[in-house]
């Protein structure tokens, strides 16, 4: 056989792709994510399944909607995955034992607020699971503050599946005798910071906070896995925890009263989930690896500051939604020096070599 | 109390912003040089009339004056339109404007009677040939305004596109495809 | 020798071996060969033969004319049946002209002058030569080559380099050739090195060819001034640009030269071009082509002569196992779709390449996630994603401001693109744009100044016409008085 019909209209160059695509891309944030979310729902029991199921159908309800409002194909859009990870991470941001409505109205804010306005996937400005997060914490400060002591699964004190669905949907209130402080809350009210033993429950996450964020070692596998497939740049959290711990360490030696040691900002709030997960979405972060620096530094210095100084116990939200916005100028300012020219754009001079080498 | 320390700290911010920006427009304002100046500058100035004015400069001043759009130049196409735009600072989608191409003028052989009428209404002296003799347009000079088809007798004048070749050719715009 | 890095760069599916294992097969002589006049960068040849004249194998078809050119050879004996259009082997499907020779089987050499012992000859002789073989790029830019060794004279060359990069997947002709005829590679290599002056040649081959790399290093073994360079497998390494970098650690500066800053590159193909020119005195009438890709039912390297049908080489391999996607002239990164099986080979085709769907891993557009890949592949150092919202803004000139002449057209860009964007191919339309308006603003001015002189004419012409009419008045006046 030697027949062949050509395309009417040419292709250009190249001709063969790599692997790597977005749907393939989200799947393995996904599975990067999968370490905290088992962790997460370990942890706090079936109420936390219901948060994940319930936030996951919220945003993917509402990207259907929208497309289905902007007349755009359904299934294509939704085929990329992008809603299913924007559900997922908001889920683990939130109180596991939050009320239904919170999670629902959180997602469908994220993608309708967060993503949809903007023109869909990679025309928002802003992260939109943490858009979400703060739009919550602005409007039900009390709901999302609720936080619970870890009731692993099929504990003696652990909620049954059904109890669960009555903590959800709010036919009970959750008993006050589970309701707790998270390890960052000294920061804001003073006492003592955690350290030694209590630190190795940092690390492993048995202790009270958002549902996916309180176990380092499984953020720390999930990032670890997104950094080795190349999925997320290094640059990001590479910065943002060093800044973190850097300024906490300064800090730290000043006063140890008054500023919480280094390992504890690094391991007792949501740093870790942020380093990996949130900062490194592309659609708000810079594109060049020294851009990049500075955009993790940025929010790693702004979430020490916060957390500090500021009104609230956890700032990560907060910060990444500043630098999301200040990344237009990052990327402005910091472009690569193109080949055979300096960096002010003009060509390089002419130099010769007579010597060899 | 509260209330009135924020209105008066509001208004107190208004008034120095607001000084400050008169004194930013005095002392670093642009000097805007003449609209009309720059906008002749950039139309190609053949005087050739297909706008609809009888100028290149009568046309400046109408789209300075807001009364032509900047797309009124059919010989400019794309690129002059978008220059214009950027001159007199509106905003349009370049994408939108139709750019038929460069056209030439071209002379039926066996039409022409030599009157020389085409010659005499050429705006670049596009066109060579005396009277009595068969006329032809030299391709590097002619803008395709069509003022010699207008005038010729005999219809003999035919405005054409320049023939692709692979010299010319250029890649089309991608689709930008179902996102 | 010390190896520098460039920047960006990715590392593409190989796909060599199919064809790299087999030996360079020889294609029977085809019964018709299009012989297009333009095969190169600069001005088309000039035709100096008849339709119906018999030519034989090696007589000029054609001259070279302007300063950057190339003659073209007839690569057979034959009769010349036609001068005209013909399918040119371009995505666009536009005809070229082109000479059309029906071959009479004999094979029958033009009187060519005695082979010499070439190192015997100048540098302008060499050149000279080189010139009158119509030898061109064969790495796939088909630059006249004489043209660039007579840079050598405006720009001393301190280090010649040549190409054996072959970076683009699929092909392996390179490969093939330095593996086969590396004495005569390395021959050809010390002429152009001679030929430009040049006081140290580095050969650059790839990591992925160890048997090219032994061989030629086999061959160098007794030149002392040619080095044989392993480099990493990194594409785009085989572009002029990068492999400068990487060998010399210089950039040639925008807009400049590699003569300028005293490196010259030529690929080994060439080099064996060469080779044949100077010493045996043959002009360029015969490559070899890769015939890879999936679609290709016996993949393997094949010595062409110059106007060989691609359908006649398809039909060699043993036809198409499968309808293919795609047909490319040239590696699938930066080679060009053909219009149809019926286009020719000419000098620059360094492979024939039928790509099955699977191979080519399309998949429908996305939105662009801002993710970066692009700029971190990069070789230039552009923001490509940048770069196409501009373009599919339609704002050409804020995409010119950002760099895009300098897009080298590699598509590394579009190649990790996890959104399939088509990247190069927005960026060759915005690169046609930028050329596009360049001349428009040139006749533009030519036509401000045109229009300029006709006011001045006609200024002048009344000017003259009021003298006239006022000295005739003034006559009357004496004649009446």
């Amino acid at each position: 056989m030697t027949s062949w019909t050509p395309n009417r209209s040419p292709v250009a160059a190249p001709h063969v792709h790599g692997r790597t695509a977005i749907p393939q891309v989200m799947r393995t944030v996904l599975l990067a994510l999968l370490p905290a979310t088992a962790t997460g729902v370990w942890l706090f029991g079936w109420p936390a399944l219901n948060m994940i199921v319930l936030s996951i159908a919220g945003c993917v309800a509402a990207e259907a909607a929208a497309l289905a409002i902007g007349r755009r194909a359904l299934a294509h859009t939704l085929g990329d995955g992008s809603a299913v990870v924007t559900g997922l991470i908001l889920a683990l941001c939130l109180p596991p034992w939050a009320p239904w409505w919170l999670p629902l109205l959180g997602g469908a804010f994220a993608i309708v607020v967060g993503k949809q306005v903007f023109g869909g996937l990679g025309q928002n400005v802003l992260n939109p699971a943490m858009l979400a997060r703060v739009a919550l914490l602005v409007s039900f400060p009390l709901e999302m503050t609720a936080w619970v002591a870890p009731q692993p699964l099929f504990s003696a004190a652990a909620p049954g599946f059904l109890e669960s669905l009555a903590i959800t949907f709010g036919a009970v209130a959750a008993p006050d005798a589970v309701s707790a402080a998270t390890a960052l809350a000294p920061l804001k009210t003073g006492g003592e910071f955690a350290a030694g033993p209590a630190l190795i429950a940092l690390g492993l996450g048995t202790v009270p906070g958002s549902l996916g964020e309180t176990s380092a070692l499984a953020l720390l596998a999930g990032g670890a896995l997104l950094i080795a497939r190349r999925i997320v740049p290094w640059q990001i959290p590479a910065a943002l925890l060093g800044t973190l711990a850097l300024l906490a360490a300064i800090f730290n030696q000043i006063d140890p009263a008054h500023y919480a040691p280094p390992l504890l900002h690094l391991l007792g709030g949501s740093a870790l989930m942020c380093a990996f997960f949130i900062a490194t979405d592309p659609v708000g972060a810079p594109v060049t690896p020294s851009g990049r620096l500075i955009f993790g530094a940025g929010i790693g210095a702004l979430i020490y500051a916060i957390r500090t100084w500021g009104g609230y116990p956890e700032g990560v939200a907060f910060a990444v939604l500043l630098l999301n916005a200040a990344t237009p100028l990052i990327d402005h300012l910091v472009r690569p020096r193109r080949y055979g020219r300096l960096r002010s754009g003009a060509p390089l001079p002419v130099i010769r070599r007579e010597d060899g080498r | 109390m509260m209330m009135i320390v924020s209105v008066a700290a509001v208004a107190a911010l208004g008034l120095v912003l607001g000084w400050l920006l008169g004194l930013a427009s005095q002392w670093l304002g642009a000097t805007v040089d003449p609209v009309v100046e720059r906008i002749t500058e950039a139309l190609p100035g053949s005087q050739c009339g297909q706008c609809g004015y009888p100028g290149c400069a009568q046309a400046a001043a109408a789209v300075a004056a807001g009364s032509a759009p900047v797309t009124l130049c059919p010989p400019g196409g794309r690129a002059v339109a978008e220059k214009l735009a950027e001159i007199i600072g509106t905003a349009f989608d370049p994408g939108n404007v139709p750019d038929r191409g460069p056209l030439l003028a071209r002379v039926r052989t066996d039409y022409c009677i030599g009157c020389s009428r085409c010659i005499k209404s050429c705006p670049t002296d596009a066109i060579l040939g005396a009277t009595k003799q068969l006329h032809v347009v030299l391709g590097e000079a002619c803008i395709g305004c069509g003022a010699c088809a207008e005038v010729c007798p005999t219809g003999g004048i035919d405005l054409e596109g320049i023939p692709v070749t692979l010299r010319n050719w250029r890649w089309h715009k991608p689709g930008l495809g179902k996102a | 020798m010390k190896i520098f890095r460039f920047r960006g760069g990715i590392h593409p599916e190989g796909n060599k071996d199919p064809t790299a294992c087999h030996p360079i097969a020889r294609l029977p002589l085809p019964k018709r060969l299009y012989i297009p006049l333009q095969q190169h960068i600069g001005e088309p040849a000039a035709p100096e033969v008849k339709v119906g004249q018999h030519v034989l194998k090696g007589q000029r078809l054609a001259r070279h004319q302007g300063s950057v050119s190339a003659p073209v050879h007839a690569p057979t004996s034959g009769t010349v049946v036609a001068i005209g259009d013909h399918m040119a082997p371009h995505p666009s499907g536009l005809p070229v002209q082109t000479i059309t020779l029906e071959s009479d089987g004999e094979e029958c050499w033009v009187a060519t002058e005695p082979a010499v012992d070439p190192f015997s000859l100048s540098r302008a002789e060499v050149s000279a030569r080189v010139r009158d073989a119509g030898i061109v790029g064969l790495g796939g830019a088909a630059f006249p080559a004489a043209v660039k060794l007579d840079a050598g004279n405006r720009h001393p060359i301190e280090t010649l380099i040549i190409n054996g990069g072959e970076c683009e997947p699929y092909l392996t002709c390179d490969d093939r050739l330095m593996r086969e005829g590396a004495g005569y590679v390395v021959e050809g290599v010390r002429l152009i090195a001679s030929g430009l002056g040049a006081r140290r040649t580095v050969i650059a081959i790839e990591d992925n060819k160890p048997e090219a790399l032994e061989a030629m290093r086999a061959a160098a073994a007794a030149h002392p001034g040619i080095t044989v360079l392993r480099v990493p497998s990194r594409y785009p390494m085989g572009s002029e640009k990068q492999l400068v970098s990487t060998v010399t650690g210089l950039e040639i500066p925008a807009g400049k030269l590699s003569a300028e800053i005293g490196v010259s590159v030529h690929n080994v193909g060439t080099a064996l071009a060469v080779c044949r020119a100077v010493r045996f005195a043959k002009p360029l009438v015969s490559r070899v082509v890769t015939m890879g890709g999936g679609a290709i039912r016996n993949p393997r390297n094949v010595v062409v002569p110059i106007g060989t049908p691609v359908a006649d080489l398809v039909e060699f391999c043993g036809g198409f196992t499968v309808t293919p996607s795609r047909v490319l002239m040239g590696g699938p990164m930066m080679g060009q779709v053909l219009p149809g099986l019926e286009a020719p080979v000419v000098k620059g085709t360094s492979g024939i390449i039928a790509l099955t769907a699977a191979e080519a891993h399309a998949a429908s557009q996305r939105a662009c996630l801002h993710c970066g890949r692009c700029v971190d592949v990069c070789p230039v150092g552009l923001v490509p994603l940048d770069l196409a919202a501009r373009v599919r803004a339609g704002r050409i000139d804020d995409a010119a401001e950002l760099g895009m002449g300098d897009c080298l057209s590699c598509g590394c860009c579009a190649y990790v693109c996890p959104a399939h964007l088509p990247l190069a191919h927005l960026f060759n339309y915005a690169k046609g744009e930028i050329a596009a308006r360049r001349e428009a603003q040139r006749k533009a001015e030519d036509t401000r100044k045109l229009a300029e002189a006709r006011r001045l004419r006609l200024a002048a012409e009344i000017a003259a016409k009021a003298a006239r009419r006022s000295a005739r008045s003034s006559d009357n006046v004496e004649i009446g008085s």
